[in-house]
């Protein structure tokens, strides 16, 4: 899944801690069986003053300008725990999110943000509460800045590192499909399963 | 040289070749697909053109959104939930994977019958996209929950590339009192050191606490390591774990099963093995556990008080404490046991399993539950509930006032069907307090079953030591 090597946009801080894939997206909102149709539901419980008629909450940060128009995320620890909903990133991404700050992340929701192209960028919660005052001040002035080539994120005159492994990277910046990148190796994996199979008898179906 | 984890021993077991600094192709031997995300896989990976590789390893069963209620059918109570368990039927059929389809005998939470049809192993990787599969670990396999993504990745090729975890041994020593179990045990653990606890680790739990667990407890507990943050949690097999496996629809026999047996005992920690992080706790003490809040962290005893956000650690914990006590209605230094409840479920992969409604059955036998509260049970599968039945302790729910339905997943969580009501204050025997989970504006209380049951009878929070 691709995603491009430098992006500018508005980051919208949503600073709690625990956000889970619940919060993200609630399983009423996976009305079909697809991938796309999902954004109208994200943070549906959040957004909306009431789910069933869609009347905005004008309180909640993501429904006022210009973070309306957000592409980032600023959030506390464990953003994305609980459900392996991939939902949760469909959701994020068809709204318009590309990448997420945060000090840690659900494990589950981490592999799934880069399978589709969305970058969890993990930096410590100092920097981030750093970064939400400067957005505070002027949030369409104090824009944030990732490059996902050099590992780093930018705002203002400030930046930082953040680390993402080689692999992931590469499959970002050249959108390759993580199937077909491992099937490179099928020889491999024919091999091991012999092996394997042959030496565990107990474990063949 | 030093010793080898546990975790290193089913990770080498299972390493196919290092594909990062941090990451490895494994070996996966078994996948679980349900009806809420299976088919958009099936399909997804059908569509790119990728057959599924090993469909003999591969099982799909109907569990998150199937109807429980007597005599039911493909209705759904979720919205177009239908149309999932059609989609689902006929994937698994083109993809030639095994389906326990509703009406099969052995339906059930995948959790709950992967170990239950010796399909889950010892030793074995096992994963499915639901993030309650690291229940699996209380057999002492390696199994964690994936993505939709991961999902088409684990059938096109049998592998997932996994970055290496940091391995953390959790030991819980001394003896639990009588009245308190496994899903004390992580209660108090994610309450001591929060939800993101053990973020992205793989954990051992041991300890005399452990050994002496049923290994349906050690399943509850390894349930709820993702709520600890974990990427997954292991127990090592032991005498007990063999006996629970052995005769088994699916367990190896004859030389296969002393093939097995002799792998078997050897997947333990070394003496002389290193973890990134150990944590003893002495569970002596330990009271039955129940959550105030809307996080798991926000845990306490069934006898203790509601926390003032005053005394979080930090802002973010405060901001989190202050937002749980208004969803909550709740004012710090509120006791537990003054909370009338208005619900009480017994259910879920975490606590649906044939001890669990044993647990609850003690309590309620010769008990009613308390004016205005709907009780529920739901069993894990259709295989615990037939059990239940046999021994007569669908009887002991009813006459006790429980709804007696059929297995699935059920009010764990609410999908836009069946849902409690806003405000309800219920008592669950499930896995996660997040708002709205059981339900728009539902106030959910995590406990064990024999406190689940010991609330409904009292009409408020308490244990079953507080029935006079």
């Amino acid at each position: 899944m691709n995603s491009d090597a430098t992006f500018t946009g508005i980051a919208a801080p949503l600073l709690r801690i625990n956000v889970d894939t619940d919060a993200i997206i609630p399983s009423r909102e996976m009305k079909r069986v697809a991938k796309t149709g999902l954004s109208d539901g994200l943070f549906a419980n959040w957004r909306y003053l009431d789910a069933a008629t869609r009347k905005p909450d004008p309180a909640f940060l993501l429904n006022q300008p210009p973070f309306d128009r957000s592409s980032i995320l600023l959030s506390g620890r464990n953003f994305g725990c609980g459900s392996s909903r991939e939902h949760a990133v469909w959701a994020l991404k068809e709204w318009g999110i590309r990448a997420i700050i945060a000090p840690s992340f659900g494990s589950i929701f981490a592999t799934n943000c880069v399978n589709n192209g969305v970058l969890p960028i993990r930096l410590d919660e100092q920097v981030i509460d750093g970064m939400a005052t400067q957005v505070a001040a002027d949030p369409a002035g104090n824009t944030v800045t990732i490059d996902l080539a050099n590992r780093s994120v930018s705002q203002g005159g400030s930046d930082w590192t953040f680390d993402i492994g080689d692999r992931e990277q590469q499959m970002l910046l050249r959108g390759l499909s993580p199937i077909a990148m491992t099937l490179e190796s099928d020889e491999r994996i024919r091999a091991f399963e012999q092996q394997y199979l042959l030496e565990r008898p107990w474990a063949r179906l | 040289m030093t010793g080898l984890t546990v975790i290193d021993k089913l990770w080498r077991a299972h390493r196919v070749m290092p594909v990062s600094d941090t990451s490895d192709l494994l070996y996966i031997d078994r996948i679980f697909l349900h009806e809420r995300t299976g088919s958009i896989a099936l399909q997804s990976l059908a569509s790119a053109g990728y057959p599924v590789r090993r469909p003999k390893q591969v099982f799909a069963t109907m569990d998150h959104i199937v109807d429980t209620m007597p005599g039911r059918g493909d209705r759904s109570p979720v919205p177009n939930g239908a149309e999932f368990i059609r989609a689902t039927r006929d994937s698994a059929a083109e993809a030639g994977i095994t389906l326990f389809d509703i009406d099969d005998p052995r339906q059930g939470i995948v959790h709950v019958i992967s170990p239950e049809l010796g399909l889950a192993l010892p030793g074995l990787t096992l994963v499915c996209p639901d993030s309650h599969t690291g229940t699996i670990g209380g057999l002492g396999a390696l199994a964690w929950g994936i993505g939709s993504t991961e999902a088409e990745h684990a059938l096109a090729t049998q592998t997932l590339i996994a970055r290496r975890p940091r391995q953390m041994r959790i030991s819980f020593d001394g003896n639990l009192a009588p009245g308190t179990g496994a899903k004390d045990l992580i209660l108090h653990l994610i309450g001591r050191y929060g939800a993101g606890g053990g973020s992205g680790s793989a954990i051992e739990f041991s300890g005399e606490a452990i050994r002496q667990l049923p290994v349906e407890g050690r399943l509850t507990l390894c349930n709820m390591a993702v709520e600890f943050g974990a990427w997954t949690g292991v127990v090592a097999p032991d005498d007990a774990t063999l006996e629970y496996v052995d005769g088994r629809d699916f367990a190896p026999t004859g030389a296969d099963w002393a093939a097995a047996v002799e792998a078997w005992r050897r997947l333990h920690s070394d003496e002389d093995a290193l973890f990134d992080e150990e944590i003893a706790l002495d569970v002596t003490s330990l009271r039955p556990q129940v959550s105030w809040g809307t996080s798991p962290q926000h845990v306490t005893s069934t006898d203790g008080r509601v926390p003032s956000p005053s005394s979080a650690t930090d802002r973010a914990a405060r901001d989190s404490m202050e937002k749980a006590l208004a969803y909550m209605d709740l004012t710090p230094g509120q006791a537990l046991s003054a909370l009338n409840i208005n619900a009480a479920f017994i259910g879920s992969c975490t606590n649906a399993r044939l001890s669990d409604l044993r647990d609850a059955a003690a309590v309620l036998r010769g008990n009613r539950v308390a004016e205005g509260v709907r009780a529920i049970c739901v069993p894990g599968s259709s295989a615990v509930k037939r059990a239940a039945e046999a021994e007569g302790l669908d009887a002991v729910f009813r006459e006790a006032g429980f709804e007696w339905r059929e297995a699935g997943c059920s009010l764990c969580f609410y999908a836009g069907g069946e849902g409690f009501s806003p405000g309800d204050r219920v008592v669950s025997s499930t896995n996660r307090n997040f708002e709205g989970r059981q339900g728009p504006g539902t106030r959910t209380h995590l406990a064990s079953p024999a406190t689940v049951a010991a609330s409904a009878v009292l009409g408020h929070i308490g244990s079953a030591g507080d029935i006079a």
